[in-house]
């Protein structure tokens, strides 16, 4: 039984960052309709990114956050100016087979860089304050149960944005009929501009907790792309907390059927659940038909 | 002059190009030439069967790693048991298109972005699984491998490369083809004029699953040695998707122009700059991407129309 719970508090904590990866990459498509397959890589290098100012700095990885989160952010404007600002361009059906193959390029570019600058080595963060907190009878391993809070509060961050924030609600206009948006006098331009760079933000934020709560190496992309498609498409477009939701949900899946029928098949059954699920849902679980 | 028409043309020039590749293996001599022809026709082929599915009928199927799988699976059981190659890849090719269909029905329920990542879903499951109940390496027989000959592989490829282009032509032209293209532009538009949609999905799926079993039956049948798992890996998906988009999907020289395209360049690359061969790789298809939207048979044909209107201007002048 404790066991069972153990597994599920788990599966919790991993779902909190599949959610986290998956907001940024769900925001991206839903706002701009391009798909982004370098969104792991982006992943990738958040994590990096921490990682080189432990190594280098001996910075804390959850302070680090305040300068991968900016860099990242920007990161992610300048991707939009060089590649998908002219991706846009294309009408709704084309845009997201050539935003497939232009992340498809990058992604492949950003591993190369990855392997030549840290090496394929796996590599992760260990700080000083690991160890496990015991409530109930569960271990639960602080460094993610603060990466969950975090991932959370970031969800709720950008959560707010978009209801909130003046460019948050163009956003979501841009995202509802950007030919609407475009005539009741919205920059749609700028709007898909920081709907990318905060989802390459998420991306980067992502990162960095997965670096110290798991860990990192230059093939990590194409896995994180797609746990994060799975979520996205299980959550359905359109909601940040459902999105959160719905992470969690594939995190409690997988170590449900690692229980179930043991590690080797830990993530056959979750999938299979997310299958049974869209076949009954098909708009996702939190989307609007 | 005198002029071919331009069906006639085509065939005829069809042949001429099957027949200087059938020539490869006596003339190259060489089998680093042959391996990376073979690789090329393999890929075509695969391209191919991607393109009526994903090009034709517009449903992209991210799970076709799961077919190409299924056919080297079983084509490999089969053919190592000692049945003849050519049966063992058919029943391989069946086995692979029972399976689309048992998958396609409730698949087909999902739409657009929805679909692609459902039977992404649905290959990830199966690879999983395949790779926890076969294990071990799969290696031939020493009788087997001293018996092997690369030109029998590469004919073999030669064929089912030219097989799976001639099944998409013929298609293009049929009832069936038209029929898929309306459901790929406005699938409610077509199903309103009395086209059946579901039925052409299935149809489309079966022909497109058969090649990709074929294509895997060749793999099985090429390799010496490799992990029951890897057929399944979700890369031959990608290629296949990446060598149709990059050639033209929807086109008949789309994946033709796009294997020989995606092949050279990346082994070209790998040779050249060995560490970084992927970057350089990675960033020149973003560049084409970007340049040509609609593919190589775009940049074709533009320079095609350059070509002709040059020629008539001479004839003017």
């Amino acid at each position: 039984m404790s066991t069972l719970a153990q597994q599920l508090v788990l599966g919790v904590l991993i779902g909190g960052l599949y959610g986290l990866a998956a907001a940024g990459l769900s925001l991206v498509f839903g706002v701009l309709r391009v798909l982004n397959v370098a969104h792991g890589e982006l992943i990738m290098l958040g994590g990096y990114g921490a990682f080189w100012l432990f190594a280098l700095l001996g910075l804390d990885p959850f302070l680090s956050l305040l300068l991968v989160v900016p860099a990242a952010l920007l990161a992610g404007a300048l991707l939009y100016w060089g590649l998908f600002a002219s991706v846009v361009r294309f009408p709704d059906e084309t845009r997201i087979k050539n935003s497939l193959l232009v992340s498809f390029g990058l992604a492949l570019a950003l591993h190369v860089v990855a392997v030549q600058l840290w090496t394929a080595d796996e590599r992760s963060i260990t700080t000083a304050y690991g160890g496990v907190f015991r409530v109930a009878g569960l271990a639960l391993p602080r460094v993610r149960l603060m990466s969950l809070a975090v991932a959370l509060g970031l969800i709720g961050v950008v959560h707010v944005l978009l209801s909130r924030w003046r460019w948050g609600q163009a956003i979501r206009a841009a995202a509802e009929d950007w030919q609407a948006a475009l005539l009741v006098g919205i920059d749609v331009r700028r709007a898909y501009l920081l709907a990318f760079a905060i989802g390459t933000a998420l991306a980067g934020a992502a990162g960095t907790l997965v670096s110290v709560a798991y860990s990192i190496s230059p093939s990590i992309g194409l896995e994180w792309t797609l746990k994060a498609l799975i979520v996205v498409v299980l959550a359905g477009l359109g909601s940040m907390m459902g999105t959160f939701l719905a992470g969690i949900l594939l995190g409690v899946a997988e170590a449900a059927s690692a229980i179930v029928f043991g590690g080797p098949y830990r993530e056959v059954v979750g999938l299979v659940v997310i299958l049974a699920i869209l076949v009954a849902r098909p708009q996702g679980l939190f989307g609007r038909s | 002059m005198s002029r071919l028409p331009p069906r006639l043309g085509t065939g005829a020039a069809a042949l001429a190009v099957l027949g200087a590749l059938a020539l490869v293996p006596t003339l190259a001599r060489r089998d680093d030439v042959v391996n990376f022809g073979f690789v090329v026709l393999l890929s075509i082929a695969l391209a191919q069967s991607w393109n009526i599915i994903g090009g034709y009928a517009g449903q992209v199927n991210l799970g076709h790693a799961a077919f190409f799988g299924t056919g080297a699976l079983v084509t490999r059981a089969l053919w190592t048991a000692g049945t003849n190659v050519l049966a063992a890849m058919l029943a391989g090719a069946g086995v692979a298109v029972i399976f689309g269909l048992l998958l396609g029905i409730p698949a087909f329920r999902l739409r657009g972005a929805y679909f692609a990542i459902g039977t992404l879903v649905l290959a990830e499951i199966l690879r999983i699984t395949i790779g926890n109940v076969f294990p071990e390496i799969s290696t031939l027989p020493t009788a087997t491998i001293a018996r092997y000959r690369l030109a029998d592989r590469y004919y073999l490829a030669l064929a089912l490369a030219a097989a799976a282009t001639l099944a998409v032509a013929l298609l293009a032209r049929s009832r069936a083809g038209l029929g898929m293209r309306a459901v790929r532009e406005d699938e409610e538009a077509a199903e309103a004029s009395g086209v059946g949609a579901l039925r052409l999905k299935l149809t489309a799926l079966a022909l497109s699953t058969a090649l990709a079993g074929l294509a895997g039956g060749l793999f099985a049948y090429y390799h010496i040695s490799y992990y029951p798992q890897h057929p399944f890996a979700p890369s031959w998906t990608f290629d296949a998707l990446l060598i149709t988009y990059i050639g033209g999907v929807g086109t008949l020289r789309g994946p033709v122009l796009g294997a020989i395209f995606y092949t050279f360049l990346k082994e070209y690359l790998a040779i050249r700059w060995v560490d970084f061969h992927l970057l350089i790789f990675g960033v020149l298809f973003i560049a084409i991407v970007l340049a040509f939207p609609g593919g190589l048979v775009e940049l074709t044909d533009r320079l095609w129309k350059l070509r002709r209107q040059r020629l008539e201007n001479g004839g003017a002048g």
